[in-house]
């Protein structure tokens, strides 16, 4: 079976939920390949949640929040930013490639740049392959 | 030497303190930890290149702070780690007395805080040590080789958190790692979570780590752990121009912002 891309989607409520949501009001077509949780605030997402999906099996994290400058709770966006720089460091000099987790700013009203920006992330992830932490942990399984 | 046992003495016998956190004598290659109370323990006192623990660890263990108030010998290290963690709220004047120690043993009195912190600011940037180089050598390594390396150390790694307990910023009461709803990261000695705990230990200790190096001198494996935390605490000071344990004042690099953060790295 051909390989497709499981990605998890943490979207901000304010901006980025809103915008997914338009996406599908205005029958945007993109790809069935992400799988959405909602939290409060781009801020919210720990690294641990990230590291969390990757290692339960995502072979994708993608973070969305509102644009800077625009977060309801006024800099939530600027924190999850340098949060989610160190950890693309971090994992970049463990060997894990970088593109399986991406941030974007998207907007209410970026219905059709949200489906753009799936579309874009799982035809990237596509290429990279099943997710080698997700590997790893069902050879562990197996072994146990 | 001298010095530091006439100083020690002083400061007990005095009743200024309770408990003298210092290194004593322990094997060939490594000097131990001990917690004088009593003249005759202060004289188990000594400092030289043995002395690499960073004592500062013990400031924050319930056990040691129920003792009574605490004087501490502070090579450059615990200085910063002072620092930090009077920054983070954790250490106050009332808490200790710090004995500050040069490199060839002799004694820098501290009345307070505050002239640590002087000391620190005055003393510059700290050098950088071999590590940093360490960690770029790894960095120009092609992905496929980095991953092979880090797992090839990771998975030996058996969780006994000995790299949490002697880290002198890794104080919480109550790990992430314990939490089990939900389970962050897999409890048992088992190379499953390795990686999400050392990434996870290295992301908490952003911005706070002085790049002592004791997490890596801890490991019973002597896996390069410390490392990562170092790698962060590059990131940060060129990212961010940010460096842990050298104010007392200072809000943490990840609790906070500039406008003008690069967003260079959003594709």
């Amino acid at each position: 079976m051909a390989f497709e891309p499981r990605i998890v989607g943490f979207l901000c409520n304010w901006c980025s939920y809103t915008g997914a949501d338009l996406a599908g009001t205005s029958r945007v077509k993109y790809p069935f390949n992400v799988r959405i949780i909602r939290v409060m605030c781009s801020a919210r997402i720990d690294p641990t949640f990230i590291l969390k999906a990757l290692s339960d099996g995502a072979d994708g994290v993608l973070v969305c929040g509102c644009h800077p400058g625009d977060c309801h709770y006024v800099e939530g966006n600027y924190k999850a930013m340098r949060r989610y720089a160190l950890l693309k460091k971090t994992l970049r000099s463990l060997g894990v490639e970088e593109d399986r987790v991406r941030l974007e700013w998207v907007s209410a009203s970026e219905g059709v740049r949200f489906g753009e920006v799936i579309a874009d992330m799982t035809e990237k992830i596509r290429k990279l392959g099943p997710n080698r932490i997700k590997a790893e942990l069902i050879l562990d399984k197996a072994e146990r | 030497m001298e010095a530091l046992r006439k100083k020690a003495h002083e400061i007990i016998t005095g009743g200024q303190v309770k408990v003298i956190i210092g290194y004593g004598e322990g094997s060939p290659e490594r000097a131990r930890a001990i917690f004088a109370q009593t003249p005759a323990e202060v004289d188990q006192l000594i400092f030289d290149q043995r002395c690499l623990q960073n004592l500062a660890v013990y400031l924050m263990k319930p056990e040691v702070k129920a003792l009574g108030k605490m004087a501490i010998t502070a090579s450059k290290n615990v200085l910063r780690s002072i620092l930090q963690l009077a920054s983070e709220n954790q250490l106050t004047d009332a808490d200790l007395v710090v004995i500050g120690i040069t490199d060839d043993g002799g004694v820098i009195e501290f009345p307070n805080l505050q002239a640590v912190e002087e000391h620190i600011k005055a003393a510059g940037t700290p050098a950088k040590n071999e590590d940093r180089a360490r960690i770029e050598e790894i960095d120009k390594k092609p992905l496929e080789e980095r991953w092979q390396y880090w797992q090839e150390q990771l998975s030996a790694c058996v969780k006994c958190y000995a790299c949490r307990s002697a880290c002198p910023m890794c104080y919480c009461t109550r790990c992430t790692v314990e939490c089990n709803q939900p389970q962050w990261i897999p409890a048992p000695s088992h190379h499953l979570g390795n990686l999400e705990w050392h990434i996870m230990r290295a992301m908490h200790l952003t911005g706070r780590c002085i790049e002592c190096g004791e997490c890596g001198r801890a490991c019973p494996l002597g896996l390069p752990i410390n490392l990562l935390t170092q790698k962060l605490a590059a990131e940060i000071e060129s990212q961010f121009d940010w460096q842990a344990g050298m104010s007392l004042k200072v809000e943490n690099p990840l609790s906070t912002f500039k406008p003008d953060d690069k967003e260079n790295f959003i594709k």
